[in-house]
This record gives C-alpha cells, structure tokens and sequence, in this order.
C-alpha cells in the first residue's frame, strides 16, 4: 500500500502554497512514497520515554531590555519590493 | 610559489615588510579567478571595482601604520545564503536572482572588522539542499580535481574556490555536511563548528536548528585564523551562545601525546569504499605514531540519522521558506490573478524541484494527523543521536572517522534519485543533530580523487580539534597537493 496517495500530495501542496501540474503530483507521490517509506524504520527504536530535542543546547527565554532602537527607513525596506504603491508592498486583489 | 598559496602568516610578514601590498595579493586573487572560473564556475557575483577600492584603502594604512585587524588584507569569498549590504545575495535561487540585502551578516561585519576583503558571492545548492551543486539554479560548479566531477555541496563552489587557488579562504554553512563533504571532495580544510558559537543572524535560514556558518581554507592554521574572526556571540541571534572564546592558534602545539580517539565501528562498515577505508586507517596510524591512540567504539543509532535529518531539516525548511512569497522581496509571477495565485505561481517559478520536494516532505510531516508520527518521532531519535555522542566523549577527546563514504563522482551520476544523493551525508550528519563540531581534513586519494578524515569534539571544544587536526597536518605531505588547472 502506498503511504501517500496524490490526492495528499495536492493537499500539501495548497497547504505549502506551490502549484504542481497533474505530472508534477504524480512525480512526487512515487518519491515522497519512497522517502516516507525510507523514514519509516524510526518506528524500529523504541521512544515512548524518550524527550524531543527542539534544540541541542540548553537555553531558555532569552530576554533583552526593551528600548527604542533605529530601524531600517521605509526606502530601505521597499528596496526589493516586486510592486510598491506609496511606500507599502502592493499586492493582487484580497477580496474579490 | 604563487601569493595565493602562501598562509595569512606569511602573507602578514610580507606585507610587514613592505615586499607585498594588498593590492598584490587582490589584483593576483583576480587574475587568478579570471584565469580559471570559465572552468570551475565558482562564483555568481563578483565585487571586483570595491575590492581594488577597499585594497588600495589598506595599503593606505598599511604605510600610516594604523591598527590593523586580524585578516589584515586577505581577499575572501563568501557563500551566496549570507546576507552582504549592497551585494546581490541569491542563495543560487531564481526567486532571489536580483535581491540586494540591506544589512551585512553578523560575520560579514566581523570579517569586515578584521579587514579582509569580500571579492565576491560563491555558488552553492539552491538554499543549500544537496551534496553537489547541481542543483544550483543557475549553475553547477566543477571539482577543479577533476572538471567531470561535482564539488560537493551544498557548499562546493566554496570548497573548489579554495582549492583551485582562486581566494584564500572562503565561508560556507553546514546543516547536515554541507562545508565538510565538499571540503573533503576538494582535497582542503572545513569546520562546522558547535551549534550557537558562530552567529547565524544574516544566514538565510534553511534548518535553524542545524544551520551553522564555518571557514574553508587550505590549511588548519588559516582555519584557526578565520574561526577566531567570527566566533562569538551575537545579539542578534538569541541561538548564538554565550561562552568564552579561547586562543585557537595558541592550540595547535602539534602534541597530541596521550589523547584518546574513539572510532566508531559504524562509521567503516559497509558502504564506506576501500580506498577511503584505508586512508582513513593511514591517518590513525600517524596520530598514533605522534603518541595519541585509539580504540573501536560504537554510535549504534547512526543509521536512524539520515531519516531523522530528511524529516527534521525539511519541516524546518518547509516554515523557513514560506517568507518566499513575492511581496517583500523576491520574485513575483506576472500569471495570477488573486493573492493565493501569485504565492503559488511566484514559489513554482521561483524554487527549483529539490527545493520543492523538501518543502513538500516538510509540509507533510508536520501536517495535521502526521505532526506525532513523522516530526515528533525524529524529535526523539535525535535525542538518542545526541546521547550516542555523550556517552564516548565521556571516555574519548575526539572521535575520528571519514568525511565521507566515497570520493567525489561524475556529474549527473546521482541527480535521478534523491535518495541514493541523500546517502552522501550519512558520515556528517550526526555531527549536526548532535550539535558538536567537525572538521574535515585532507588525508590523502583514492584514484586520484582527494579524501577527507573527519575530527568530532565535544561541544565548544573546537581547540582540541585544531591540534589534532593540525598535528595530523604537519605530519603528513597530503594538504601540499594542488589541482593542475
């Protein structure tokens, strides 16, 4: 039985907004079938009592003083905007 | 002896005594690039018009006799995923073809601050996912060993730089391998160092967890050099740790009398080549002449590495590039009509299909009903990764074992199944999961092609590994050896 079908993968695919053509899902259903299957001899060790590592080293809230600092200019940040309207990042139509 | 073969030592005592300039050694690193990147195809962008500015500036305090940095004058070439002010940064990806940064990397600002000067941005798998650079989205670059034959990556064309002369040392990152196999492919020296000792502000993100920025240079010293440069913790990076950061040059004694080195059974079993094998066994040898030894220990959880890196590394990759969206930066798609249109066209225009396959293997495994199974269950394993390496740094100073499972190969040899690529990274890995450093160090060929023994120390231990990896160095002949372009 395949662990991923294509529908699943044009699933993921909206949720990680890409367009994929009919061709592109079914490329990946085979390779991500393969891969997940590959992933899959994890479920060989025993980890019901085992933590998660999210990070190696041991740190915790790392918390600073809050002052007002510089920031960048609204030049400099609409630099390398695609489209700009009156200092702001313009973008398609939100609403139809 | 050309300049750019000489160390930063060397080049500093010439250039004390006024028989060098820095505009020698700029004006030599771009003859040199002019020279030989039709072939190795190293950089995407190239900073010469400021980089004979920023000399001739330097020469100026040379001859006033103003303080001068660490890197006094050294030309260098930076990975294209670190961010530099006012030069195009791309990652090796068309979505960011024509993006200029507005703010230097932490490192960047370092290196500045030591005086070196930036010739330009090197090549590199797209956001740095591969082990060969072809999957570079504008180019691959070429094993100056030997031109059918990949670099490595993700970091190659940082490692081939180096290694075919063209800059004196460059940076790359490592988020499962990425700076010690292809230093290992080019026959020259790159450490990753401890998780949170480098600075990663200004480093696009690929695994923030695993993401971690290191020097590539020809020799142990230099490496020492650069490390001491960017070391250190910064504000900026609330992951950056805050711990002493020691002499590294004042490590490299050459005695290693008395060290104990741990060789994991798991890293010479099989699918690692007899040639590598044995250059690996040769370089056990000389450390042992120097009065180290070794004994055979065991990793037993090294084979769940490589899926637990696939699922970890790609779910972390699948949120870090979702900031790709064409509004602030990057490209946008001119074929849509409404916002969720143009994020999905913009993205399948812009990302190359590796990039796109780990995006989706991400998104997947950290999708509703999977979160537990898939991510979750790595999160674990990797704890046990990570315990694997305690348990023989309890006993051992080092762990040593090959870079890679075989020297480089032919481009195109393994871009149709991403799985037998993945397979590249399986003796670097654990390093990253684990958080401790690594270096890889030239030890010698196997038909022709350079081989790299791999050093791991304990956490913030990068002293120790210098020393061994440098007393190993002045032994042997093998970092003396030049490609012929």
């Amino acid at each position: 039985m395949s662990r991923i079908s294509k529908d699943q993968v044009k699933h993921v695919a909206h949720l990680a907004r890409l367009a994929v053509t009919d061709e592109e899902a079914e490329m990946l259903t085979e390779q991500l079938d393969k891969i997940i299957g590959f992933a899959e001899e994890l479920n060989e060790l025993d980890t019901d009592n085992v933590e998660p590592t999210t990070h190696v080293l041991e740190l915790k809230n790392i918390l600073r003083e809050d002052e007002v600092r510089n920031s960048v200019s609204v030049d400099e940040a609409m630099k390398n905007a695609p489209a700009q309207k009156d200092g702001q990042f313009k973008v398609p139509n939100i609403l139809e | 002896m050309s300049i750019l073969d000489k160390k930063i030592s060397e080049l500093h005592q010439l250039l004390h005594t006024k028989e060098l300039s820095v505009t020698d050694i700029v004006n030599a690193t771009f003859d040199r690039i002019h020279q030989v990147d039709d072939k190795v195809r190293a950089f995407l962008t190239l900073n010469e018009e400021y980089s004979r500015i920023k000399a001739k500036q330097l020469d100026e305090r040379l001859v006033s006799g103003a303080d001068r940095g660490l890197l006094f004058g050294m030309p260098i070439g930076i990975k294209d995923n670190i961010v530099t002010k006012g030069i195009r940064t791309t990652c090796a990806s068309r979505i960011l073809e024509n993006f200029e940064p507005i703010y230097d990397a932490t490192v960047v600002e370092r290196l500045t601050a030591a005086d070196t000067v930036t010739v330009g941005k090197l090549n590199m798998d797209e956001f740095a996912m591969g082990s060969s650079n072809e999957n570079s989205g504008f180019h691959p670059t070429h094993n100056p060993w030997d031109l059918s034959c990949v670099p490595g990556g993700s970091s190659g064309a940082s490692a081939a730089a180096v290694s075919a002369g063209e800059v004196l040392f460059s940076l790359g990152s490592d988020t499962g391998g990425s700076i010690r196999q292809p230093a290992a492919f080019c026959g020259v020296v790159g450490l990753k160092p401890t998780y949170g000792l480098v600075s990663r502000y200004g480093l696009v993100a690929f695994a923030s967890s695993l993401d971690q920025i290191g020097p590539i240079t020809t020799s142990v010293e230099d490496n020492a050099y650069l490390l001491q440069a960017i070391a250190g913790n910064d504000p900026m990076d609330s992951t950056s740790a805050k711990v002493d950061i020691p002499d590294y040059l004042a490590s490299l004694t050459g005695e290693v009398k008395g060290l104990k080195i741990g060789v994991p059974k798991e890293y010479l079993g099989a699918g690692v080549e007899p040639g590598v094998k044995e250059r690996v066994m040769e370089a056990l040898k000389v450390l042992e002449g120097l009065g180290a030894t070794w004994e055979e220990v065991s990793l037993p959880h090294s084979r769940y590495a490589l899926a637990t890196y696939y699922l970890l590394s790609s779910s972390e990759a699948s949120a870090n590039l979702s900031r790709f969206d064409g509004v602030r930066y990057g490209l946008r798609s001119d074929n849509s009509n409404n916002l969720i249109d143009m994020y999905k066209q913009s993205r399948s225009e812009g990302f190359g299909e590796e990039v796109k396959r780990r995006i989706m293997l991400g998104t997947f495994a950290l999708s509703s009903g999977y979160y537990d199974a898939y991510y979750k269950k790595a999160q674990k394993v990797r704890t046990l990764i990570k315990e694997d390496f305690t348990k023989i740094f309890e006993k051992y100073d080092v762990i040593i074992g090959p870079t890679t499972p075989s020297a480089s190969f032919k481009c195109g040899a393994m871009t149709k199944d991403p799985l037998t690529m993945y397979m590249n990274d399986i003796l670097t890995i654990p390093v990253n999961l684990a958080g401790v450093p690594a270096i890889s160090v030239p030890c010698g060929f196997s038909d022709g092609l350079p081989i790299g023994v791999q050093i791991i120390g304990k956490h913030f231990d990068e002293a120790t590994i210098y020393k061994v990896a440098h007393a190993f160095e002045q032994a042997t002949e093998h970092h003396k050896a030049k490609p012929k372009l």
